[in-house]
């Protein structure tokens, strides 16, 4: 094995892209391990992990871009760098056109100095400056970063409040507004449903479904998954709430959370019984009972939201897209080979959801994102029993994208549960819409046939595709992948978790 | 009012991922991306000698408000 | 203490284009330069002792104490140059700038030029050409002899020639020279002619010899860069309008003196703030290599720091050919330029951005917060006194220059903050 390296400096990327070709290119033969990224004190810890910290980048700073690779001979690894480097130009050709890009905000409103709204997906220590100087110009503002403070969201909502703009996040992934997914969002038809959520895959599971049933979305608004915290107060879901109240496309509002701070959710029924729209409510855990002896529409799962929503959007009756007699079916004649289920996510409220289903009936579910019920997984990289996992939680994403645009370790990790003589089903979503990956069902579908020829074993497997025709995947084909494969494919995360405990209840 | 800015065509100008930018433009958004890079180079000093100067900008600035 | 930084710096750029350098004469530096002294060696860069110099500050230092009469033989001078004897400072203190190694002593004629709005005046040496010259630290025999022919037939003509031209206003003919080609700093071949059309019906009109006066002439024609040491005087001058604004983050110096770069900050009156002088990367004429480049050098960078040269490459693209670059790279230099300066010049427009004003006015808070560096086009000197020019290419100061300005800022103005 040989280490190569090439530094660059004073060269910035951003931190996807450059996770992104650093995966791609290690999968290239002869190559063993690539670290492509900016001097920042985790790559400097993972290059020193991984046993390829070299003295010459002693000294290298943040705006450093290091790539390093370790491969079988000097040819392999020096092609390897040499084509990081193929790469990160295409990037740079590709949105470096004729004109020179700005390189601030400032500059960039100089530009377009109409621009209203600001996509933040910057390193969270300067993601609230920035979402500081676009609230102050009058800019609406969408935050992708995380590690922002509490502290600094409560101010920024109170900018945001006082000035009537959206502050959606920190942390927000998905938002669909005025018509346009912004993100990680589904191509969804226009309608008169609005909703707002404090989760990102809860918001596009619901509004994909909404889709695929007919009607459309108004808005879809993103809050952050604590702004229903007693700190934060529901600043931003009461401003969204009020202005879909008052907006004439939207007949309908979705809410959609985890259950709000009591001290919150006063203020927030207070609120919406104000509303003479329809609202659905889904606070995620909570008894729908508490919300209809509020008076409003409780959902009990995603699934059943979109139903709700497109219930009252239309005065028609929806049913789900797979029924009950279907599902059943589909598993009437599912053997599972190993006693365990196995759930590999990456959707973090589906895996959530997931869990809450199946926890009253299974005896016992590890998760790495245990809900109430649940228990913690003692080592996560390792299944035991039960497991249900969010492969986009903290400890998988650290320094490497997101499993929704990085298949790599959730394909790694497939392989591994599909050669667990303990595992008989194996569940994942595939999330469809602007944002993830191109062609998740042939990557999953990969790493399956790499599993079933190197342990020879084939163990159920099921899938749920989050996402609508319209997505640029190309749902029909993304779904034909997975059957062809072998794959029960299901509409929405409900019906494969009710696929699922159709079948551990039948091979009891 | 924010009911006001619901229905008008998003501007976007993005900072950090640059396929988000890309997402947009292909669906015939209008979005600027910026090149956005660290605050001096990610160098802390720079940061908290710029942070005073900042501080101070802004006393000034209220106190000329005062006035 | 209440500064509004914006204002003051808008204060610093409304008074360098304010400013109007007119060539208003020639002198001889004892005589026109504030503070020269017999054995005062004036020198391009911030403050610097002998034993810091390097090889082409040396070789000139040992040019002009011979050219002086101060020593006999280049051993001798070195002697002397090493001794409290002789004093040094930078040109920048005297209200004049020098390029590459930029020495200048009390005998050497200088350009005088003078602000139309306020009288104040700056001055430079007279371009001695290229090949072997002292600025590049050549001291040979045949260097102090053509030394000697300008302080005793170039200068002379040339005094005698301008109040017979019409009156020079240099902003203006550097503002031409734009529209030509030239970013006056690395590029000096249209405003070098626009000076000598200005110039040649006045100096065939003086009473010297026709063969000097051809001589004259024919000296001017076979030196593009015989303008450079106008534009750097000019800008000199422009750039002193914005000293020392109280609070202002403008660039007011950007030089070298081949050992380190130095700035320095309108509100920081008199401070220098300097760092190791960098290599420049660029072409190199055949037969060199980066080891035989010495550190960067001069005060040309006053060109920079006044929104040309680097600042202005998109109005010469042919400098870009230096680094291999597109024109597209030529213009892209100037754009990033104006992410680090506070205004747009009124005089110098560059064609190819739509007459776009180019960018002034260098915000030391702007480079430091977005950590761009002022770009700099310029000439690389042999390390070796006296080779001469082994290339141009491109180079940025070292960050540091602006990082301990941005210190002593935040202590002069804001240290409880």
């Amino acid at each position: 094995m040989v280490i190569s390296h090439l530094i660059k400096k004073q060269t910035y990327f951003d931190s996807v892209t450059l996770m992104l070709i650093g995966s791609q290119v290690k999968k290239l033969p002869g190559i063993d391990s690539t670290v492509v990224g900016m001097c920042t004190d985790y790559n400097i810890d993972s290059l020193k992990r991984l046993d390829m910290y070299q003295s010459v980048f002693d000294g290298l700073t943040p705006n450093d871009l290091i790539i390093c690779i370790r491969a079988a001979d000097q040819k392999t690894a020096d092609a390897g760098i040499a084509e990081v480097e193929k790469r990160l130009s295409t990037r740079q050709k590709q949105s470096g056109s004729v004109e020179l890009p700005p390189s601030t905000q400032e500059g960039a409103a100089a530009r377009l100095p109409d621009a209203n709204m600001v996509l933040i997906s910057v390193p969270g220590e300067y993601a609230a400056r920035e979402a500081e100087l676009a609230l102050n110009n009058g800019r609406h503002v969408m935050l992708f970063s995380d590690n922002v403070s509490i502290e600094e969201e409560l101010r920024l909502k109170t900018i945001g409040v006082s000035k009537e703009l959206l502050v959606m996040g920190p942390d927000c992934g998905t938002a669909i507004i005025n018509g346009t997914p912004l993100a990680f969002a589904n191509a969804v038809r226009s309608g008169n449903i609005g909703l707002v959520a404090a989760s990102g895959t809860g918001l596009q599971e619901v509004t994909s479904t909404i889709h695929r049933l007919g009607s459309g979305i108004s808005q879809a608004i993103g809050v952050g998954g604590r702004d229903l915290s007693e700190k934060i107060g529901g600043k931003m879901t009461l401003l969204a709430t009020r202005a879909l109240a008052e907006d004439p496309a939207t007949k309908v509002i979705v809410l959609l959370s985890k259950p709000p701070a009591e001290s919150v959710l006063k203020s927030l029924y207070a609120e919406l019984k104000g509303i003479s729209k329809k609202i659905v409510i889904y606070f995620i855990g909570a008894d729908p009972k508490t919300i209809e002896e509020q008076g409003f529409v409780a959902a009990k799962n995603l699934e059943d939201a979109a139903i709700k929503a497109c219930d009252l959007s239309s005065g028609k009756q929806h049913k789900p897209e797979f029924s009950d007699a279907q599902i059943t079916a589909m598993a009437a004649d599912g053997k599972m080979s190993g006693k365990y289920l196995r759930g590999l996510y990456s959707g973090g409220t589906l895996c959530d959801e997931a869990q809450r289903i199946l926890q009253p009936i299974v005896v016992e579910i590890s998760s790495n994102t245990p809900v109430k019920g649940c228990k913690e997984m003692a080592d996560v990289y390792t299944s035991t029993g039960h497991c249900i996992i969010d492969l986009g939680d903290d400890n998988f994403t650290r320094g490497k994208a997101h499993p929704m645009i990085d298949p790599a370790y959730r394909s790694e990790r497939l392989e591994k549960e599909i050669a667990d003589p303990e595992a008989g089903l194996i569940l994942f979503d595939v999330v469809l819409g602007y944002g993830s990956h191109l062609d998740m069902a042939s990557e999953m579908v990969a790493a399956i046939q790499l599993g079933r020829k190197k342990s020879g074993r084939q163990p159920l497997l099921a899938a749920c595709i989050c996402g609508t025709h319209e997505d640029p995947q190309n749902y029909e084909r993304q779904k034909a992948i997975l059957e062809e494969a072998g794959v029960k494919v299901f509409p929405t995360n409900v019906a494969m978790v009710r696929f699922g405990q159709l079948c551990l209840e039948g091979n009891k | 009012m924010l009911k006001d800015f619901f229905g008008k065509k998003i501007k976007v100008i993005n900072l950090g991922i640059s396929s988000f930018a890309d997402d947009l433009i292909k669906q015939g958004v209008e979005t600027i991306h910026t090149e956005w890079r660290p605050p001096a180079g990610g160098n802390k000093k720079i940061q908290a000698l710029l942070t005073k100067v900042s501080n101070w900008q802004s006393k000034v600035t209220s106190a000329k408000g005062a006035r | 203490m209440l500064i509004d930084i914006q204002q003051a710096n808008a204060s610093a750029v409304a008074a360098i284009q304010a400013t109007q350098p007119i060539l208003k004469g020639i002198g001889t530096a004892i005589d026109v330069v504030p503070g020269m002294k017999k054995n005062l060696v004036l020198h391009a860069g911030p403050p610097i002792k002998w034993g810091a110099m390097s090889g082409p500050l040396r070789g000139a230092v040992i040019g002009a104490l011979i050219y002086e009469g101060l020593a006999k033989t280049p051993e001798e001078a070195e002697k002397l140059a090493a001794s409290d004897k002789v004093e040094y400072a930078p040109w920048h203190e005297h209200d004049g700038v020098g390029p590459m190694a930029g020495v200048g002593t009390a005998s050497m004629p200088v350009w005088i030029l003078e602000n139309k709005t306020n009288g104040s005046k700056t001055f430079c040496t007279l371009n001695e050409g290229l090949g072997k010259v002292l600025r590049y630290g050549a001291y040979s025999e045949e260097v102090i002899v053509r030394l000697k022919w300008i302080e005793t037939v170039l200068a002379p003509i040339l005094k005698a020639a301008i109040p017979l031209a019409p009156e020079i206003n240099l902003k203006n003919m550097i503002a031409q020279a734009l529209q030509m080609g030239d970013e006056v700093h690395n590029r000096n071949k249209a405003a070098t002619s626009l000076l000598i059309r200005e110039l040649a019906p006045a100096v065939v009109k003086t009473d010297f010899p026709t063969a000097d006066k051809a001589k004259v002439l024919e000296f001017m024609h076979s030196n593009d860069h015989f303008f450079l040491n106008l534009s750097m005087p000019a800008c000199k001058m422009m750039l002193q309008a914005a000293e020392w604004i109280e609070g202002s983050t403008i660039v007011t110096t950007m030089c070298r003196n081949g050992t380190e770069f130095g700035i320095r900050v309108a509100g920081l009156k008199d401070r220098w703030f300097t760092g190791p002088a960098l290599i420049v990367k660029g072409l190199l004429f055949p037969g060199f290599s980066e080891e035989d480049c010495n550190p960067d050098i001069g005060d040309s960078a006053i060109t920079e720091t006044c929104g040309l040269g680097g600042f202005s490459m998109a109005a010469a693209p042919a400098i870009v050919k230096f680094v291999g670059g597109t024109v597209n790279d030529a213009m892209n230099f100037t754009r990033k330029m104006y992410e680090i300066t506070d205004g747009e010049s009124q005089a110098f427009q560059i064609p190819t951005m739509e007459f776009r004003g180019s960018p002034l006015g260098i915000n030391l808070l702007k480079v430091c917060e977005k950590n761009i560096l002022p770009q700099i086009n310029t000439g690389i000197a042999h390390k070796k006194a006296g080779v001469g020019q082994v290339g141009a290419g491109l180079v940025n100061p070292p960050m540091k220059c602006f990082e301990d300005a941005l210190e002593a800022y935040v202590e002069k103005y804001c240290k409880d903050e």
